[in-house]
């Protein structure tokens, strides 16, 4: 029997704004949880390192890659209006102020959502979530909680050096492709650049790690079923988060292009 | 007559339109040992998560030493949970943790006891399950299904409680193992004088664990009552159960090849 249009246009307007208030009472559970104690310092530091320290490689080269490419892609713009000598400040504004930001969190949300909402998944799935409520511990606090203090701490660092490193590559490039001079390179990026481009950068790095491990933990932590919840869960946590981190990104840039 | 440890009355669930718990009245008193049996999907699992506030009832009572515990705050579930063990059917290990870091996790995490003290209680509590400190390096996985049932039965009764909850404890595990796991339960649970109420379809687990028996079906207690008097409760739906008889009033939804 077919569904007349307007009832399914009805049924998936329902669940999203379900799905939405879900995600927000999840989030507001969250965020009350970490405001008060205890708080599992050696879970958040172990969570530093998980998000932190162990996505290093994989931040970091994106990073090198997207200034090389930006430096090359931008010459071959730039050198049909001679305007090469504009090259390192489009490399460091661009990835200040965007491509570090959305690139390191889209890696992270890659690397670090799937693995907590599989982790998390699964202990709901192998009753570890229930266990740990009969033990007197509170899940959100024990998991959850330590899970975004990590990422709101960690995504702000690790896109700090993705922009150092960011730069180095689009100056490797610069000296030793395109015949910069390198003290010139080095002048013109430090000259261009201002407080606000790394700041802003830093404010979207620690908002898209909240994302990312709200996403992760909130499918993980309501996944249900075995092994095909948890997949599940997984897919939903990377696609998410990815979407979430490119829809804020805009309304992030726009609220500091009003500043 | 004893006041109840445990006191049920009227108490519902239902998921959507599936009504798995239909008012359930029960009284576990001190140091009595409870065993409720039934079918697969009859509710068993779903009482025992709405009397440890896994799950919230639709309606009625739940009292735990005369406390109404439904719509209990975080603090006063932590409170009433701390009278709590629970062995779950699959053991429920924390599978990033060390084994003596699981048994430990009570002590040290909800009751702050230092972890060099929490390790060695870990380890008492393990050789009480005849496990070796050993045992106590490894992860759960490393483990067979027994000795994961023995480590989450250790943790269960890390923390001394006056209460513990059995879910399926012999589930999946050979006759001589099902029959070790039964042994250290009545143990266990006589040395710590606890509360016990455990949920199987197992009659002879049953049979050796429990002091008195009830039968859930179609998320009611149909029967209940003393081990002994099992064989003679003169209800058709219970001499079908313990005799594993496929013919009778409980029908199993299954299609005919």
């Amino acid at each position: 029997m077919s569904v007349p249009l307007v009832t399914l246009l009805g049924r998936v307007t329902l669940a999203f704004l379900e799905a939405i208030g879900s995600v927000t009472a999840f989030a507001l559970q969250a965020v009350r949880c970490a405001l008060q104690p205890p708080w599992y310092r050696k879970q958040i530091v172990h969570q530093i390192m998980e998000i932190g320290y162990y996505s290093l490689p994989v931040v970091g080269l994106t990073a090198i890659f997207t200034g090389m490419v930006l430096a090359l892609q931008s010459y071959t713009g730039f050198a049909r209006f001679s305007a090469e000598s504009a090259i390192p400040n489009v490399v460091v504004v661009s990835l200040t102020r965007e491509l570090g930001p959305v690139l390191a969190a889209l890696m992270v949300a890659g690397r670090v959502g799937a693995a907590m909402a599989a982790e998390i998944g699964t202990m709901r799935v192998t009753e570890q979530i229930d266990a740990l409520t009969t033990l007197s511990t509170n899940p959100f606090k024990y998991l959850v909680v330590p899970r975004l203090i990590a990422a709101v701490i960690t995504l702000p660092i690790l896109v700090l050096l993705a922009d150092i490193i960011g730069v180095l590559g689009g100056f490797l490039v610069g000296v030793y492709k395109l015949d910069f001079n390198d003290a010139a390179y080095l002048r013109n990026t430090l000259d261009f650049l201002q407080f606000q481009d790394v700041f802003s950068g830093l404010v979207k790095a620690a908002v898209f790690g909240f994302l990312i491990a709200l996403m992760g933990c909130y499918h993980g932590y309501t996944s249900k079923g075995g092994a095909q919840g948890v997949g599940m869960a997984t897919t939903s946590a990377v696609v998410s988060a990815s979407m979430l981190i490119l829809t804020f990104n805009y309304f992030l840039t726009e609220a500091f292009f009003a500043l | 007559m004893a006041p109840s440890k445990i006191s049920l009355r009227g108490v519902t669930k239902a998921f959507g339109p599936k009504k798995v718990l239909r008012g359930i009245d029960l009284d576990v008193t001190p140091g009595e040992s409870m065993v409720v049996i039934g079918g697969s999907g009859t509710g068993k699992s779903v009482l025992l998560k709405c009397i440890l506030g896994l799950m919230q009832p639709d309606d009625g009572s739940i009292k735990v030493d005369g406390v109404e515990t439904v719509d209990l705050g975080d603090h006063g579930r932590s409170q009433v949970l701390r009278k709590f063990g629970m062995l779950f059917q699959g053991g429920a290990l924390f599978d990033s943790l060390r084994v003596w870091e699981n048994v430990a996790f009570g002590p040290i995490q909800s009751d702050g006891m230092p972890t060099e003290q929490a390790r060695e209680v870990a380890i008492a509590k393990l050789g009480n399950v005849g496990l070796g400190p050993e045992i106590g390096e490894l992860f759960p996985s490393e483990l067979s299904g027994g000795m994961q049932k023995r480590v989450a039965l250790a943790r269960a009764i890390a923390r001394e409680p006056e209460i513990i909850f059995f879910d399926e404890p012999t589930t999946g595990l050979d006759p001589i193992m099902a029959d070790v796991i039964n042994d250290l339960i009545v143990k266990c649970v006589s040395d710590l004088g606890a509360t016990a109420v455990s949920i199987t379809h197992d009659m002879a687990s049953a049979r050796k664990i429990g002091h008195r028996i009830g039968m859930l079906y179609e998320g009611r207690l149909i029967w209940q009552g003393p081990v002994a008097d099992i064989d003679r409760s003169g209800n058709a739906h219970v001499d079908q159960f313990i005799h594993g008889r496929a013919e009778g009033p409980i029908q199993m939804q299954v299609r005919k090849l």
